[in-house]
């Protein structure tokens, strides 16, 4: 079985936001992870592989410090990775990256490709569907458990309130949700065996495409931060006394009950 | 000339979705202030009485596609209609809730269009330059991207919660069109084979009004029976930190924070929760915020709007009953 999972680097989850003097997020000094969900994709992927046979391939697009997270994703026991490095890639929206990501899995074979349901820094949770579109296959998102057999997928995933099962057949995109498995740890070993393992670099034009084709169709205005939150106040007295000034100042004050 | 806001109205046997109301209600609005009409789009399978609804709640067309195939959602057939028709009604701005259905819907539909897409926007603002400007949280809200487009349909999910629901008004009348489903054959290849929705009584930890959340304080799953018992005097849902679902306390699909959900209710009680940056970022545009927490210097009392110093297993309870109080008067 051909496998390919993509991942994309993400800022820490404890990382503190700010803007630089352009306005934009500032990345310097950041702590830089594999998108927690991507995570999950590795897994799926290196468990397949285990029980079917076959190649995992790791895909990832950003700059040269993109690399750390595929070398990582081959500790785990992924067998080769390809990134797409490239400045014009960061001017990019979420449909031109989805046709890059269309080109550079195109250059090596698949049955199913697995990706994280959500990148925890945009949150935009686009990319993995807009993936399946531009391969003209389907896609099942937010699942929590599949089960191969043959060509043929079951995959349950989580909806509002629930889960449904879906069956579909590769090639496919699946998302990956929280609960799908246990991501394992790179092993000494495996860290060894990841300096080894082949990553091929790719630029745009290596995939014959031009910023041209990828002209961004949503339009950035600004980035701004939340105003902070203030503090409130701590109710005072002995814990009944609290609950009652707590239950007046929401019904009074906040309004809320 | 692309015309209308239309709003993909979500049901599910038959009832519409919270934040599809919600959606009506703002898009009126917008309506309003620039002229463009409303036009929800209902599918489904016996629908018809939805039409009033989705009127009421300020539509000034609803186009209802009526399809067995339909009945329930599938990426596959929702997005072979939905594109079809957009390409025919040519609408300015397409709005969708961002649900589990919108999510999977709304990038797939964006690519067959080949236009942008602002995923999960809380906020929404008429423009004279771009018709429509959306704000989205990045970083589970620890900031805030500001974007528009120039291609048409302008397309966003919106996050439940994010508008107020209008009141109905019975007499508003809507043009109501009825459009044959055309469903591509090759939209047709996955196959949904069954829907699980578990049985509860408590709201969606996105779409509620108020959410009492426990983290590691709770010292165990068995007790989270004091947050449901509060919870269920208010009608809230419940939620947990990420460390008590990683401790293996609760599921997953409860967490509130960055690696869990991003919610943004009335009232939100943290309870024996630390306030971590992570935590933070998934609840920290709720309205109004509690902390429960023996610690006073917990983190999370910095954020909270009313705060106690205290054990919450003598709190919560008499909480409990004070909100009884309040219920019952």
């Amino acid at each position: 079985m051909n496998i390919v999972v993509f991942i994309k680097q993400t800022f820490d989850t404890e990382a503190k936001i700010v803007l630089d003097g352009n306005g934009k997020i500032d990345a310097n000094g950041v702590n830089l992870i594999i998108n927690p969900y991507d995570e999950f994709a590795i897994e799926e992927g290196i468990k397949l592989k285990e029980k079917f046979g076959g190649e995992v391939t790791v895909v990832s697009m950003g700059g040269p410090r993109a690399q750390e997270a595929i070398r990582t994703a081959l500790a785990m026991g992924i067998d080769k990775g390809i990134l797409v490095n490239d400045p014009e890639v960061d001017n990019t929206d979420e449909y031109g990256r989805a046709q890059i990501l269309a080109k550079a899995i195109a250059q090596v074979p698949y049955d199913v490709i697995l990706v994280g349901r959500i990148a925890i820094d945009d949150g935009a949770s686009q990319i993995a569907v807009r993936l399946a579109e531009a391969l003209s296959i389907p896609s099942v998102s937010s699942v929590l458990k599949l089960e191969v057999a043959g060509t043929q997928a079951t995959a349950t995933r989580e909806i509002d309130g629930g889960t449904e099962t879906i069956e579909v057949s590769f090639p496919a995109v699946i998302t990956a949700q929280k609960g799908l498995n246990e991501p394992r740890y790179p092993s000494v070993a495996g860290i060894m065996k990841a300096k080894k393992k082949p990553l091929q670099t790719l630029t745009l034009a290596d995939l014959g495409l031009s910023a041209g084709d990828l002209s961004p169709k949503m339009i950035i205005n600004e980035y701004s931060l939340p105003t902070p939150r203030q503090g409130g106040r701590k109710l005072a007295g002995d814990a009944a006394q609290a609950a009652n000034e707590l239950a007046k100042l929401l019904r009074e004050e906040a309004k809320v009950l | 000339m692309a015309k209308g806001i239309m709003i993909i109205v979500e049901q599910r046997n038959l009832q519409i979705r919270k934040v599809s109301l919600e959606l009506l209600s703002q898009a009126r609005k917008i309506a309003d202030a620039t002229g463009e009409p409303v036009v929800a789009v209902v599918l489904g399978q016996g629908i018809d009485e939805l039409a009033a609804t989705v009127t009421a709640s300020g539509a000034d067309k609803v186009i209802l596609i009526d399809d067995a195939k339909l009945a329930e959602y599938t990426t596959g057939a929702y997005t072979s209609v939905l594109n079809k028709l957009i390409r025919k009604e040519e609408p300015q701005a397409v709005l969708i809730g961002n649900t589990a259905v919108g999510k999977d819907l709304a990038p797939r539909l964006a690519q067959r269009l080949g236009v942008g897409l602002a995923s999960d926007c809380t906020g929404m603002e008429a423009d004279s330059n771009s018709f429509l400007t959306f704000k989205r949280p990045i970083y589970a809200g620890k900031a805030f991207a500001h974007l528009t487009s120039n291609v048409r349909p302008i397309m966003a999910t919106i996050r439940p919660n994010t508008f107020p629901v209008a009141a109905p008004d019975a007499a508003r009348q809507a043009e109501v069109v009825k459009e044959a489903a055309e469903i591509d054959a090759a939209d047709l290849v996955a196959i949904l084979k069954e829907v699980a929705i578990a049985a509860s009584k408590r709201p969606e930890l996105t779409e509620a009004n108020i959410i009492v959340s426990g983290g590691r304080g709770m010292k165990g799953p068995e007790n989270y029976n004091i947050l449901e018992d509060l919870a269920d005097v208010v009608g809230a849902a419940v939620g947990a930190s990420r460390a008590a679902v990683d401790s293996g306390w609760k599921e997953h699909k409860f967490q509130v924070g960055q690696t869990g959900k991003t919610v943004a209710p009335t009232l939100y009680i943290a309870c024996g929760i630390s306030g971590a940056i992570q935590h933070l970022a998934g609840m920290g545009s709720s309205k109004f915020i509690v902390a429960i927490n023996k610690d006073p210097e917990a983190n999370i009392f910095n954020v909270a709007d009313y705060g106690i110093v205290g054990d919450l297993f003598e709190v919560v309870p008499l909480l409990t009953e004070e909100f009884k109080k309040l219920v019952n008067e």
